[in-house]
C-alpha cells in the first residue's frame, strides 16, 4: 500500500518515540507494577504497525527485512528456555542450590551476588531474582513476532501498477 | 437474581458469536463471529476471579497490612487466551486471503465444489 | 426451508437453553462459603514477597509459579508466526 500525506507523516514522527518509551517502561516495570512481557511487547508492535500505516508497505519492506526480524524472535525465545533450563544445570555444578525445572535459583544464595535482594519495601530492578530477565526475553519475542506478522501481510497485498504521488 | 447479571452477559456475547458462525454466508462475518465467541469466554474466566470487598494483587509498601486480595490464578489464564486468540485470528485471515485469489469470491457455499 | 436450515435452528435452541439454564443456576457473584474456599490461592496471596521478592502477583504466578503454561504459550505463538511467514514465502523464478 502506499503511503499517506505529508501532514499525517510529520505527526508520525513526533509520536513515535513517545509510544515505544511508553511500551518498554511497561516491560521494565513488570515485577511492581501491573503490566510485564506480554503487554509491553503489545504496546511496542502497536506503535511499529502506525509507522508501517504512515509510510507504507514498500518503503519500510525496503528497510527491514523478515529475515532479521525471525532472528530476533529466535533470540528470545532461546533466552526463555535456557533461563529455565539452568534451574537444573546449576545444582551439577554447585551443591548448595536445590533445583527444578523453572525454578528461580537467583534468590537465597551468596554465591552470584547480583539479583539478590529480597524484602518488603525495596523495589529496584534487581529485586526479584530471575522474573525481569525472562520479562525482556519474552518482550522481545512479542515485539518481533507481531511486527512480522503485520508487515508480511500488507507487503503481500500491495496494488500493481498504482503510481505514488 | 439481581447478582448474575455478569453471567447474563457472558451467555449474550456467546449466543451472538455462535448467531454469526452459523447463519451468515460471507467469509469475514463468520472470523468476526469466532472472535465474539473468544471474547465471552475470557469475561467468564475473569469474573469468576472476585471476592467481596477485595482489591488488585499489588504488593504495596512495608508499612501497610495484607488486605482482602482478588484471586490471582484466574488472571494468569486470561493472559494465556488472549494471546492463543491472537494467533489463531492471524492465521485465519492469511488463509482468507489466498482463497480471494483462488477462487474470486468470498461466498462460504461457492467454494470447494467440484466440477460437475 | 431445507432440511439443513431447520437442523441448525434445532441446534441453536438446545444450545441457547443449555447456557440460560447455567447462567441462572450458578453461586452469586463473589460469595465464597465453605464448600468452595480457595487454599492454593491464599497460599499464594500469604507467600509470594518471601518467596520471590515480587510486588505483582500476577507476574508472579505467570513466570514463577506456573510457568509451565508460559512455555506453552510462547510455543503457540512461535508456531502461528512461522505459518504466516511461509504462507507468504515469495519463490524466486
Amino acid at each position: 500500500m502506499s503511503g499517506m500525506s505529508r501532514i499525517v507523516k510529520t505527526v508520525t514522527n513526533v509520536a513515535f518515540p513517545i509510544v515505544m518509551i511508553y511500551g518498554l517502561y511497561v516491560i521494565a516495570h513488570g515485577h511492581l507494577t501491573p503490566g510485564g512481557g506480554f503487554q509491553g511487547g503489545a504496546v511496542v508492535a502497536s506503535g511499529l504497525a502506525m509507522l508501517l500505516v504512515a509510510y507504507g508497505s514498500v518503503w519500510t519492506m525496503g528497510k527491514v527485512k523478515e529475515k532479521q526480524l525471525s532472528v530476533l524472535e529466535s533470540i528470545g525465545a532461546l533466552g526463555f528456555i535456557s533461563l529455565a533450563f539452568l534451574g537444573i544445570l546449576m545444582v551439577l555444578l554447585y551443591s548448595s542450590f536445590q533445583g527444578n525445572f523453572f525454578n528461580n535459583f537467583l534468590i537465597n544464595q551468596d554465591i552470584i551476588p547480583i539479583f539478590n535482594e529480597i524484602g518488603r519495601g525495596l523495589a529496584n530492578i534487581n529485586t526479584a531474582g530471575v522474573i525481569p530477565l525472562m520479562n525482556f526475553a519474552v518482550g522481545l519475542k512479542v515485539i518481533a513476532g507481531l511486527f512480522a506478522i503485520v508487515l508480511v501481510m500488507a507487503y503481500a497485498t500491495r496494488l500493481k501498477g498504482v503510481k505514488q504521488k | 437474581m439481581i447478582y448474575n447479571i455478569p453471567y447474563i452477559a457472558v451467555v449474550a456475547l456467546i449466543l451472538i458469536g455462535l448467531y454469526a458462525v452459523i447463519f451468515k454466508r460471507n467469509l469475514i462475518k463468520i472470523v468476526i463471529g469466532i472472535t465474539l465467541i473468544e471474547s465471552g469466554v475470557n469475561l467468564f474466566l475473569i469474573t469468576l476471579a472476585f471476592r467481596e470487598d477485595s482489591i488488585a494483587p499489588i504488593y504495596r509498601g512495608s508499612g501497610s497490612r495484607i488486605m482482602d486480595m482478588s484471586l490471582p490464578v484466574p488472571h494468569a489464564l486470561t493472559l494465556t487466551s488472549i494471546v492463543i486468540g491472537v494467533a489463531v485470528l492471524a492465521l485465519m485471515l492469511s488463509l482468507i486471503i489466498h482463497l480471494y485469489k483462488h477462487y474470486n469470491t468470498l461466498d462460504a457455499s461457492k467454494i470447494g465444489r467440484e466440477e460437475e | 426451508m431445507s432440511k439443513r436450515d431447520f437442523a441448525a435452528v434445532i441446534f441453536f435452541a438446545i444450545v441457547a437453553v443449555f447456557l440460560v439454564f447455567g447462567a441462572l443456576l450458578t453461586h452469586p457473584f463473589g460469595e465464597f462459603n465453605q464448600e468452595n474456599d480457595p487454599e492454593m490461592d491464599q497460599y499464594i496471596i500469604d507467600n509470594t514477597q518471601n518467596e520471590t521478592g515480587a510486588d505483582n502477583g500476577v507476574t508472579a504466578v505467570v513466570f514463577d509459579y506456573r510457568g509451565f503454561d508460559t512455555l506453552g504459550e510462547a510455543t503457540v505463538l512461535f508456531t502461528a508466526v512461522a505459518g504466516v511467514i511461509i504462507l507468504f514465502r515469495r519463490l524466486k523464478k
